[in-house]
């Protein structure tokens, strides 16, 4: 097979890759695209491995059969509300992947002819894969235990944190710098690779659960740039394509979270949240306006709603109420009642997460609304239900301009009839701020497990 | 140089075309997009392949070939099963 065969080949993968991304766009069509995608995949690497360079196959079998089976172990078993949990550890496995490809290929070149006489560009690519791929690993790691809760969720780290950061990043471009100078030496180059280390660890440890979403996609952001890289490395143009479609997705993720939570990237990553004034006093917002009530009062009111907006938010996922939300909507179908889904982009712990969620309890994608066209629709609807979610609903985001969380666009419930809000208590979200929406005359709470809270309002309807 | 050069040109060119295509994703296949993208990625298998192939005589190269070609492939295929589970879901209706 020559050379051009193997690059034909790969061309004909990359372009399925593109057209599986294209087939994304519908709900229709996605998972179609899924499959070429896999089909472009499944190409690339057989004829890859046909390439006659590659002359031993124990090592390759051994780690596709490990890796493989793991992966379908973890997709097929994992649940659907720990899926951050899961595109975290793919995306430090891309990251480990990239790594590990570089650091083989470095000690392969070093050890034999070397990379020619003078400085070459192919240490610089060397240099960036082992970086970035060192950071998305560890860092991915550091995601997933805070998102898997075997590390608090709350920022870990100390107030010279960002300087230590830019001292290790400074100092990881010197390692980087001297490895161009001196290939050869390889203690530099493992250097090198701790550094990057233990810099994803710190750079993630300070970012708290809130901005997860971001976190997580940026980190797919660097597992694609850390394949492009590696891609320059190896002179392959597949994975220099690939790689750089995974690394432009991540990137606009990343831009639609920060958006979507009124802050710059900068302010993600370094950045604190602006202290709250002395207004914040969670006692003074609520001392004596707020009003709790039973499922029986609720499912009353319901009775005689003709518009019903349900909001999700984490708070859904973590009492698994998925399937209960979506009873209740029969329920209120049944009735003639008009449902539909209020989905803020930051809802969850990833992009997307209350979508996959409700999809899995058989909610028809339609019901579920984007912020900016479901928000206009508040002031006609008779019962907006917010199961779980806190700051995305906090009406200081819109009104106080002292707030922390001022400019962040929010869902209007406080402009339905009525806003019924099941929660646990009180207790604030990942912002740490009170809301008045709880403290509002239209307003009132259901205290309690969401998933619990949703089958007595639903069984107290069906009562009536 | 030359094919440095021609490269690098494609991996610009890839970025715009990643940008262009995934704008158009709606915000309800996000996750599955991130899962999907992310299996992509895993394109470093076809890089792994390689540096694990070699007949390197160093034990440390056949070490790290095998991370490579295992975290690569967990990569692939736990991305594109747990999407295709997502979506899945997304077709029923």
């Amino acid at each position: 097979m020559t050379d051009n065969w193997v690059e034909f080949v790969y061309l004909l993968a990359a372009v399925l890759f593109v057209l599986g991304i294209k087939a994304l766009t519908r709900p229709k069509t996605a998972a179609r695209g899924n499959l070429l995608s896999a089909v472009g995949m499944l190409l690339a690497v057989v004829v890859t491995l046909l390439d006659r360079d590659i002359v031993r196959y124990e090592y390759i079998a051994a780690g596709m059969i490990a890796g493989g089976l793991a992966g379908a172990v973890f997709a097929l078993r994992v649940r659907m509300t720990a899926m951050p949990q899961m595109v975290a550890l793919l995306n430090g496995c891309g990251g480990g992947a990239s790594l590990g490809l570089a650091a083989a290929s470095h000690l392969i070149t070093t050890a034999s002819a070397g990379y020619g006489s003078g400085p070459s560009v192919a240490v610089l690519f060397v240099t960036a894969t082992v970086l970035i791929g060192a950071v998305t690993l560890s860092g991915s790691l550091v995601a997933f235990a805070k998102l898997q809760e075997l590390i608090s969720g709350q920022p870990i780290g100390f107030a010279g944190m960002k300087f230590l950061n830019a001292t290790l990043f400074a100092a990881a471009l010197a390692a980087g710098a001297m490895l161009y100078a001196d290939p050869g030496n390889t203690s530099l180059f493992w250097g090198l690779i701790a550094l990057a280390a233990v810099l994803g660890v710190t750079l993630v440890l300070p970012i708290g659960g809130a901005d997860m979403p971001v976190v997580i996609a940026l980190l797919n952001s660097y597992s694609g740039i850390a394949a492009a890289s590696a891609g320059f490395i190896m002179e392959n143009t597949v994975l220099i394509v690939a790689g750089s479609l995974v690394g432009a997705s991540g990137i606009i993720l990343t831009q639609i979270m920060c958006k979507a939570m009124n802050r710059s990237l900068t302010n993600v990553l370094f950045g604190v949240m602006a202290p709250g004034g002395a207004a914040m006093d969670a006692d003074a917002v609520y001392a004596g306006k707020v009003k709790s009530a039973q499922a029986e009062e609720i499912a009353m009111i319901l009775e005689t709603a003709r518009r019903v907006v349900i909001v999700p938010g984490f708070g859904m996922a973590m009492s698994q109420a998925q399937h209960a939300v979506r009873e209740l909507m029969d329920v209120l179908e049944a009735r003639g009642t008009e449902v539909e889904f209020a989905i803020h982009p930051v809802a969850g712990r990833m992009p997307g997460h209350m979508n996959v969620l409700l999809a899995e309890a058989e909610v028809p994608y339609d019901k579920l609304v984007e912020m900016d066209r479901i928000n206009p629709t508040f002031e006609q609807t008779d019962v907006a239900i917010v199961i779980g979610a806190n700051d995305v609903t906090n009406p200081m985001a819109r009104e106080d301009k002292g707030s922390p969380i001022y400019g962040m666009p929010i869902l209007n419930v406080d402009k339905a009839r009525t806003v019924v809000v099941v929660k646990r208590s009180l207790g604030s979200g990942f912002a740490g701020l009170p809301n008045p929406l709880f403290a509002m005359d239209n307003c009132l709470m259901v205290f309690g497990d969401g998933k619990k809270a949703v089958i007595d309002i639903t069984t107290a309807l069906n009562a009536a | 140089m030359d094919t440095m050069v021609l490269l690098f040109a494609l991996f610009v060119l890839s970025l715009f075309l990643g940008v262009e295509l995934i704008t158009k994703v709606p915000p309800t296949l996000h996750t599955p997009l991130m899962s999907g993208t992310n299996a992509i990625s895993g394109i470093t298998l076809v890089g792994a392949v390689l540096a694990a192939g070699d007949n390197a005589q160093s034990w440390l190269v056949h070490a790290l070939g095998f991370i490579a070609v295992f975290a690569a492939t967990l990569n692939v295929v736990g991305g594109y099963l747990v999407t295709n589970r997502m979506l899945a879901m997304f077709k029923r209706k």
